[in-house]
């Protein structure tokens, strides 16, 4: 997890703050806790993570759009409406804001690619397309080495393999 | 139905154990889940959450696990019983706080637990006694995948599971731990201990989790990241951090009475005082002189009294409880006159702690 402030370095001190309903985070390294002064959580209040966060996440995404207030074209919400709530319109979002949320995400978590479970229909179709790319590509090989043996056997192999279903709707 | 009398007793609640279950209270594994075309709960109108709600009630209903399972619409629940599954660790604040669009489903066992349109359309939760973050992980995995075959999840295969909230995004995970540190907190060993786990990327939260104080010495452990992990490695990376944290706490206990006897004594000795002589006390006041009184026990200076006693008035003196067991509204100055009956009336036959303590251990 990344600084919120100086982005370098690695972030030691988690704040959280809750105001009005709305929850506030701020990751902070050692020094740049040092200098916000709150190297101490017992007696920081914590009423200006806003301030902190002024340099955080939903300012981050009005910067790299250069201002302009982007729309998700599914749901309406706006990065102004991130701003307000640190929280997204729909699923949609993540690729309409996705420019901007990469910096946010990067300070959030331990990677921004999903490791992990996911659901079982796309792994299988997931699978099953990487294994026709392996065969294919096999068999692109043999011909080219005039292995015509090899090449019947990965043919009738490819004609056996599931229908490809319809691709699932990504970028 | 009454969701008081769909819930275990809180006599039944204390009889359930787990490994270590003297430190760790309850581990619990949550996920969160969207729907793929629908807004986020914070998001969507009324009519559409409507919708959600109706789409994925009756596929969780319809999995084995939540046979004659508690199922209710928010708004269909009473101010009292959203603030007792609360006090119970069932569902969230937020949650309690929904109403039309929002559901429950509940499982008999207490051991399935399914927020609708909370933050996010789906957050599913599996709870266990004691330590037992694999089990609990291995039942809501078991869980999510019989769902995700009767609903279409929102999921990227660079991003994971989307969720409302990036911090949730591609596991979805949240793995937690509610731990009683009573050692830690009066060798004063908490804030550093805090500090470490907070470097570990680990969340410390109170007693009622996000934003609440550790009442009771109680504190929820949980992870933060989500994203770039696979939940194998959170949920043992976790498992590894509590059982540092519990050697911790049982070194802290044992120094304690090894050196600091009378600061201890002293301790449990008023809290017992207090409860057992009280004519007024508030629910905080309550929780903290509770869990002293709980070292108490832990380290056999109450030698009679099992930790059932004391877990069982932990739970029915939290101002819900209390107030579900009277009929009439009350105030909270009324509330304190009632708590302070119920806890004497239990400790009446409990005898002041033996200062002659034996050796500690289970």
């Amino acid at each position: 997890m990344q600084c919120s402030v100086c982005k370098e370095k690695t972030a030691t001190v988690f704040l959280t703050h809750i105001e009005n309903d709305k929850m506030h985070k701020v990751n902070l390294c050692e020094d740049c806790a040092k200098t916000k002064g709150v190297d101490n959580p017992t007696t920081f209040s914590l009423a200006d993570a806003d301030l902190l966060l002024g340099l955080g996440a939903a300012q981050e995404i009005t910067q790299t759009t250069g201002g302009v207030d982007l729309k998700c074209p599914r749901c309406g919400f706006s990065q102004a409406d991130f701003k307000k709530s640190g929280r997204l319109g729909c699923p949609e979002c993540y690729q309409v804001f996705a420019e901007g949320l990469e910096g946010l995400l990067k300070t959030m978590h331990k990677g921004t690619r999903h490791v992990g479970k996911s659901p079982e229909a796309l792994r299988q179709s997931r699978e099953n397309a990487e294994k026709l790319k392996s065969l294919q590509k096999k068999l692109v090989k043999a011909i080219e080495s005039e292995d015509f043996e090899q090449a019947a056997k990965l043919r009738d192999e490819l004609k056996d393999m599931p229908p490809r279903p319809a691709e699932p709707a990504k970028k | 139905m009454d969701i008081y009398k769909f819930l275990i007793t809180p006599a039944e609640a204390t009889q359930m154990h787990g490994p270590h279950d003297r430190i760790v209270m309850s581990s619990r594994v949550r996920l969160a889940r969207n729907l793929k075309d629908a807004a986020y709960p914070g998001w969507a109108k009324k009519p559409e959450r409507i919708k959600i709600l109706e789409t994925i009630r009756p596929a969780v209903e319809s999995l084995p696990e939540m046979k004659d399972a508690f199922s209710e619409a928010m708004d269909n629940l009473g101010a009292l019983d959203k603030q007792i599954l609360v006090e119970r660790h069932l569902i969230s604040r937020e949650h309690a706080a929904k109403s039309s669009g929002s559901g429950l489903v509940l499982n008999r066992e207490e051991t399935f637990c399914v927020m609708i349109n909370e933050e996010d359309h789906l957050r599913m939760q599996a709870l266990r006694p004691g330590l037992q973050l694999r089990q609990a992980w291995s039942a809501i995995d078991q869980f999510d995948s019989q769902l995700e075959k009767k609903l279409d999840y929102a999921f990227s295969n660079e991003l994971g599971y989307l969720t409302a909230c990036p911090t949730n995004l591609g596991t979805g995970i949240r793995v937690s731990a509610m731990l009683h540190l009573p050692g830690l907190v009066l060798a004063e060993q908490i804030n550093p201990i805090i500090q470490s786990v907070n470097k570990l990327g680990l969340a410390v939260r109170g007693l009622y989790g996000e934003g609440t104080e550790a009442l009771g010495n109680v504190f929820q452990v949980s992870n933060q990241m989500t994203l770039g992990e696979s939940e194998a490695t959170i949920v043992e990376r976790l498992d590894k951090v509590l059982l540092q944290i519990i050697e911790h706490e049982e070194n802290a206990r044992q120094t304690l009475l090894e050196k600091k006897t009378k600061t201890v004594f002293n301790h449990i000795g008023r809290a017992y005082g207090i409860l057992a002589n009280a004519h007024s006390i508030s629910s905080k006041e309550t929780m903290n002189l509770l869990s002293l009184m709980r070292l108490g026990v832990d380290l056999r200076l109450f030698p009679e009294v099992d930790r059932s006693l004391v877990d069982e008035l932990f739970i029915i003196t939290q101002p819900a409880h209390l107030q579900k067991q009277f009929s009439d509204k009350l105030s909270a100055e009324e509330r304190d006159l009632l708590r302070s009956d119920m806890v004497r009336e239990r400790l009446k036959n409990v005898s002041r702690p033996s200062v002659k303590p034996l050796k500690t251990g289970n």
